[in-house]
């Protein structure tokens, strides 16, 4: 690994202001930056140690939501008391991601910004527009079974990787933010975004901004929800679809529902007009399957990834079903009958 | 990688196995690299060296962790568990004893990983079920394939109520 300066922010204004130096990047628990410089994909001049801040707390809002710090740890979120009864697709997607170890060292900030596991971004021999803008695409035309199907660019096929972030996008969590400019809240479905022709961005976050907390609104899905994560094994493993649901039900009606799918974009996939389907019917096979047509439009497939536009749709009508009936995938029971 | 200038070296203590270690280091040493390198305390193992096999693992303040990904310099004041420091001396940690007596392992490599990740899983409280063990335990790969005997030797021990 190439070296590299060190230094301990302060507090929140101190990281700032470090922060926004040229080749500078924050570090909190590392699992991914450590393997992307490992790889060499990563190359910061400096990293800027965040633990020091408090911004570890997971606290009530006025509002009746929930305030998850930047550094609290994917493991301490997951197994909180108030996201598991109001919020538990939000524990159940973080448990069905990485492993217990890191888990216990993720914060829910690195969880935002982690970077793709495309192939070709963590091979440094090889071009890549994420990695060095304007070198080419290696993954259109290569090995694309982890790639996207949907909202992708000549210029970049990868895929957003976290399980946390699907199960945010349909909890309409919003991503607080402090800068040099001062602070934002940034609704999750503008966080990160689609890669059309500047695919090395990731995220909507300036150079030097910090996030501070993710805060989930005042509603309670305690029932009918469902995170349910397809791979190539049973644990331990990204998402080759993953499908998040949570639905408000009224006497055997569909209130309201939203669903989001990981592993086949760049950012959680979330179509909220196709949501309006939904919206008023009793569930039934019939009405999802109209409804995941509807939600993987215009998907394209790139070869040895073709599969996961059926799966997809498959995968979101069980979601749906699971999630109208009250039966959450479990994440530790797997096994389909 | 050639490099053109020392890299800077940073003050830190850190604790393993109960001994006080006060010493400078790259910022870009991993806790892997000091305990096998620095410290030639090589129970921990360095298996794929990205987070991915697990066979690193050691207890980070109680907590388990893979220590391949881990820098030294965001622990300063950290206390560190390894195999080596589990057990009373002369005697075999629970986890040891269940793993011998249940024949956990083949070729050993994989061990000090699984059992300072199963240490870690029975002190968080979480896993009661075989299927809970396994799935908690999937961090921790094993070559050999002793993944039944492994999950039976927690499960003993979690029923004994063992935990350290």
């Amino acid at each position: 690994m190439r070296p590299f300066a060190f230094s301990r922010a302060t507090d929140v204004a101190d990281a700032v202001q470090q922060g926004s130096l040229a080749g500078c990047s924050f570090v909190a628990g590392a699992t991914n930056l450590a393997d992307l410089m490992k790889y060499d994909v990563t190359r910061p001049a400096r990293l800027i140690d965040i633990n020091p801040l408090t911004l570890r707390g997971i606290e009530e809002l006025q509002s009746g939501g929930l305030r998850l710090g930047a550094l609290a740890t994917n493991a301490q979120t997951a197994y909180h008391a108030r996201v598991q009864k109001q919020y538990p697709i939000l524990a159940s997607a973080i448990l069905s991601g990485a492993s217990a170890q890191l888990r216990n060292v993720a914060t829910n900030g690195g969880n935002l910004n982690q970077r793709t596991r495309c192939y070709y971004f963590y091979n440094s021999a090889l071009p890549c527009n994420k990695r060095e803008p304007a070198s080419g695409c290696s993954a259109v035309g290569g090995v694309t079974r982890v790639h996207g199907i949907l909202g992708t660019s000549s210029a970049c096929i990868a895929t957003h990787p976290s399980d946390m972030c699907v199960a945010l996008a349909v909890l309409n969590a919003s991503v607080r933010v402090t800068g040099n400019f001062g602070d934002r809240v940034i609704p999750i479905a503008e966080y990160h975004r689609l890669p059309g022709d500047t695919p090395w961005l990731d995220n909507t976050l300036q150079h030097g901004e910090l996030v501070t907390a993710i805060d989930l609104p005042n509603e309670s899905f305690a029932t009918n929800y469902t995170y349910l994560k397809l791979r190539d094994r049973q644990s331990y493993a990204f998402a080759l679809v993953s499908i998040a649901v949570v639905m408000h039900m009224e006497d055997g009606v569909i209130r309201e529902a939203r669903v989001a799918l990981g592993g086949v974009a760049h950012k959680p996939w979330r179509r909220t007009e196709a949501e309006q389907t939904l919206k008023g019917q009793q569930p039934s096979t019939q009405l999802f399957e109209t409804f995941a047509e509807e939600l993987v439009a215009g998907a394209v497939g790139y070869g040895d990834n073709d599969f996961k536009i059926e799966l997809a749709r498959r995968g979101i009508v069980r979601a749906c079903h699971q999630a109208a009936e009250g039966t959450p995938q479990s994440q530790s029971d797997k096994d389909i009958a | 990688m050639p490099e053109t200038e020392s890299p800077e070296l940073i003050p830190i203590d850190i604790t393993v196995n109960g001994v006080l270690h006060s010493l400078e280091i790259e910022s870009r040493l991993t806790l892997l690299d000091f305990l096998r390198e620095k410290l030639q305390v090589c129970g921990t193992k360095k298996g794929c060296d990205h987070g991915q096999c697990g066979a690193c693992t050691v207890l980070l303040n109680g907590t388990r962790i893979n220590s391949c990904l881990a820098f030294v310099v965001l622990h300063p004041g950290a206390s560190v568990t390894t195999i080596e420091g589990l057990a009373e001396p002369g005697k075999l940690h629970p986890l040891q004893q269940a793993f011998y007596d249940l024949d956990a392992y083949q070729c050993g490599y994989c061990t000090p990983g699984q059992i300072c990740s199963a240490t870690g899983l029975i002190n968080e409280g979480h896993a009661r079920t075989r299927a809970e063990v396994r799935e908690l335990m999937s961090g921790n790969l094993c070559r050999c394939g002793a993944y039944p005997n492994i999950t039976s030797a927690i499960l003993q021990v979690l029923a004994e109520g063992e935990a350290q």
